[in-house]
């Protein structure tokens, strides 16, 4: 592999992919289910980001590890193994210490196990490359994701309520747009959003 | 209320108010991949029903007979994840065995079952609305897929027709058909409030 010849200025690139290039969320359409189900607010959404963070270095680090040990039928399933006891360590944390954000969250922690973003990295590199790369890449995929959540979410949040992190911006005499924190508001949220980003996409 | 209402009611409100593609965002991927044409759609919908019949009924069980009895909960998840799996390549054995050309057309989404949200986000859900009846479990888990199965046929029926609208440029793709989930998520709000 050419994981030897990587040097500094590559490792960037991989980090930088994560943001814009190859952003899971907006070009890959990976992770849709966290995507839209957490993102009513900005503070679950943050929550859920570093969860995804968390989870996506750790299984990486594991995966880059034992690479050269897998078989190639068993591989999904080691992976998922893998996520699954990270994610539940993640879990675990988020009921001690915020059991409150923990509640709002429900099962969509652990459904970060079958977050395609997840699997997909760990398939597509760190199954294939060096630990530094895959954490690199896993730094930049979980911070591509965790922004998006939050633009999303800031926006759901600002018109369902008028306030982002719950501080008030917009002037008081704002009608609160209902719909924007249900799952409607969701999915036109993020599909509009879609748009935008093809529309910068192409005039470039 | 007798068993029987209950059931009945459980099965309306998993498949039209708490649908969990469309209140639940569970399955979005399959939902946003597969629905291009409706045979596929359905196809991939029977699948799904039969999985998470299975594992939903099967995770139930794990869940109050072994994990509950020893105080396991925290391999909750792991033991969940590989319910799934196992039932997943039972699903493709059985298929490619005496259904080939079934199989055939199932293609890469068949093992892509295995990661739907859906299935495990069910399993967890009926694990955190702490359903204690193993036929409440089962009604609620075949439930589940019935409702999937609708809500892709119908965005497939949708989709089949988008692709002679005059959509803008940027929208193509995927942007519209979340639009168009969106829209139809607002219709299935008239639904809210049939029971209770």
């Amino acid at each position: 592999m050419a994981a030897q010849t990587r040097t500094k200025p590559v490792l960037g690139q991989t980090l930088i992919a994560g943001l814009w290039k190859e952003n899971p969320v907006f070009r890959l359409l990976l992770g849709m289910c966290p995507t839209l189900a957490v993102t009513a607010a900005v503070k679950p959404a943050l929550t859920m980001g570093l969860s995804v963070i968390f989870v996506l270095i750790c299984s990486n680090i594991v995966v880059s590890l034992m690479r050269n040990l897998l078989k190639p039928h068993l591989r999904i399933l080691m992976f998922t193994l893998t996520i699954a006891t990270f994610v539940t360590i993640a879990d675990l944390f988020l009921k001690a210490f915020v059991p409150r954000m923990s509640e709002t969250l429900g099962p969509y922690v652990p459904l970060i196990i079958v977050n395609c973003i997840i699997i997909c990295r760990a398939e597509a590199c760190a199954s294939k490359n060096s630990l530094v790369v895959s954490i690199i890449d896993a730094l930049g995929m979980g911070v591509g994701f965790t922004l998006t959540l939050c633009v999303l979410a800031g926006v759901r949040e600002l018109l369902s309520t008028g306030a982002i992190w719950e501080i008030r911006i917009l002037p008081a005499g704002f009608v609160p747009w209902a719909a924007m924190s249900m799952p409607v508001g969701a999915f036109i949220t993020l599909g509009l959003l879609l748009g935008l980003v093809n529309k910068m996409q192409n005039d470039k | 209320m007798d068993t029987l209402t209950i059931l009945l009611m459980g099965f309306i409100s998993i498949v039209l108010i708490n649908n969990l593609v469309l209140t639940k965002f569970l399955g979005i991927c399959p939902y946003l991949g597969v629905s291009g044409r409706i045979d596929m759609a359905f196809g991939m919908g029977l699948a799904v029903t039969f999985v998470v019949t299975l594992s939903g009924t099967l995770t139930w069980l794990i869940d109050h007979l072994i994990l509950m009895g020893t105080a396991l909960e925290v391999t909750r998840y792991v033991c969940f994840i590989m319910v799934i799996a196992g039932a997943v390549q039972l699903v493709e054995m059985y298929l490619r065995k005496f259904f080939p050309s079934l199989y055939e057309s199932f293609g890469i989404f068949l093992p892509l079952i295995t990661t739907n949200c859906a299935i495990l986000g069910l399993c967890l859900f009926i694990n955190l609305w702490e359903i204690d009846n193993l036929l409440e479990a089962v009604v609620l888990s075949f439930g589940a897929g019935i409702g999937f199965t609708m809500a892709i046929c119908i965005m497939a029926g949708i989709r089949e027709n988008l692709n002679l609208a005059d959509v803008p440029d940027c929208l193509k793709g995927a942007p519209i058909t979340l639009i168009t989930a969106g829209i139809l998520t607002l219709a299935f709000m008239g639904f809210a409030g049939m029971i209770r």
